[in-house]
């Protein structure tokens, strides 16, 4: 009788449990920004990044890094066109056969980065002209893929769309990070604004830093450098984040 | 001779990687061991150069402006040049799945060493970057179309074999912990890109 009991007792514990977890669940699906959500939002911009730790999507990331604008302007195209599909895919994910996905998913994306594109040559032009192919690499990036892949298809729309935006994000800092150090180092501008003082082509003329001897950093300006500046803020992260290091070279 | 100036220019001057970084995250992911990094490298440089001129006859009789004309003259206002990129992605995605029928059906034991990157393949930046790139040059035939797709293949093979090299001798060195893995590979292909740089301005 005693062992029945217990049994028994273990038995409604476990419901009990199990009630616990599902109103938790129902509750998250009810409150809008619960901590879960939250998470969503917030792991893809440090511990579960999508350039420095799931090495996705640097394809594009590198080339338009010379410049703040440019990649301004990159980071909230890409963090618009991950967003929306992946709420298109995740409300069509019951619906794709599994073997054509990749295909539809493609299709998905193009749709959205024509109309980025369209949109960009409309009001921003001469963005739309420094940026040249890599609106059309959007296409290919392999963030919206992965979390396609990863997320969306797993996921109803609120939560893919909450993934999206963060990992948008986490891309769209690493980026301008990136350009903020390039820009400033290698034409001592921010936005075009020459913030280290002006330079100028007689010595004697130029103004702030410039007047002390100061000279820009023209490597900064060229590809290699954009890989080493990568290089750099993961080594940063991953000292600061130590669970992050790698085991293997 | 335009025909070399071009078909080196796409290998070492403009290379995918070191000049444009196309193509990085799957050469990132898949430059730990030669063998593999060999695998892909071929499987990019023979879809490269399939799908850069089937592109180049699509935007030339379809997408850009005034192509419909051998249709009919009215035409000759059109502009389909904003469906370019689905139509590039949709040829690549489709000669991507054709190519691997083909091969699973008469080259099996291919099939086993180049079957497994064909989604890689499909999403790969170099690819479509390759279409795009040829749009932007506006090339005037399909040789040429077909000797730059040749070219940047090669150059991507090239690239992903020397880092996949320079990472199996690195296992032996005794890097920092926090750069380990992807920051010292990052770190590599920025050195690799500087000295690539010293090819420019070579006119043949």
């Amino acid at each position: 009788m005693a062992i029945d009991n217990k049994i028994a007792s273990e038995e409604k514990e476990a419901k009990k449990k199990e009630m616990i977890l599902f109103l938790s669940n129902t509750e998250e699906k009810e409150s809008f920004l619960s901590k879960n959500n939250r998470k969503l939002l917030s792991d893809p911009l440090n511990d579960n990044n999508p350039i420095t730790v799931q090495v996705l999507g640097i394809c594009s990331a590198l080339a338009i890094t010379v410049q703040l604008e440019p990649a301004v302007v990159m980071a909230v195209a890409v963090m618009a066109v991950v967003a929306f599909s992946n709420v298109i895919i995740s409300l069509l994910r019951n619906l794709i056969p599994n073997r054509i996905r990749i295909i539809v998913q493609l299709v998905v994306v193009a749709a959205l980065v024509i109309l980025v594109d369209q949109i960009l040559k409309a009001y921003a032009y001469d963005v739309s002209k420094q940026l040249s192919v890599f609106v059309g690499l959007i296409i290919t990036n392999c963030i919206v893929m992965g979390r396609l892949e990863a997320f969306a298809l797993g996921n109803g729309p609120y939560k893919s769309f909450l993934d999206g935006i963060g990992n948008g994000a986490g891309y769209g800092m690493i980026l301008i990070v990136v350009a903020f150090f390039r820009e400033l180092f290698g034409s001592g501008k921010l936005f075009g604004f020459e913030v280290l003082g002006h330079k100028a082509a007689v010595a004697a003329e130029s103004t702030g830093l410039y007047a002390f001897g100061y000279e820009n950093n023209g490597l900064m300006l060229l590809s290699p450098m954009a890989l080493i500046v990568v290089g750099i803020i993961i080594w940063v992260q991953r000292a600061r984040n130590r669970k992050l290091i790698e085991q293997n070279n | 001779m335009d025909y070399i100036n071009l078909f080196v220019r796409s290998i070492f001057i403009e290379n995918m990687i070191f000049a444009y970084f196309l193509g990085m995250c799957s050469y990132l992911a898949v430059s730990k061991t030669v063998k593999t990094a060999v695998g892909l490298g071929a499987a990019v440089i023979f879809v490269l150069a399939v799908t850069v001129p089937i592109n180049f006859l699509l935007d030339q009789y379809l997408l850009r402006p005034g192509a419909l004309q051998w249709l009919s003259p009215e035409y000759a206002s059109v502009d389909l040049s904003f469906l370019s990129f689905i139509m590039f992605i949709a040829v690549i995605a489709s000669m991507v799945q054709l190519v691997e029928m083909v091969v699973e059906k008469f080259a099996p034991a291919l099939y086993g060493a180049l079957g497994i990157f064909s989604p890689l393949i499909a999403v790969n930046c170099a690819i479509l970057g390759g279409s795009l790139f040829m749009q932007q040059k506006s090339f005037t035939a399909v040789t040429e179309a077909i000797t730059y797709g040749l070219g940047s293949g090669v150059g991507w093979f090239l690239a992903i074999l020397a880092i996949a090299a320079i990472r199996e001798k690195i296992a032996y060195s005794n890097v920092p912990a926090p750069l380990k893995g992807l920051g010292i590979t990052f770190i590599i292909t920025g050195l690799m890109a500087i000295g690539f740089m010293s090819f420019m301005g070579i006119e043949l």
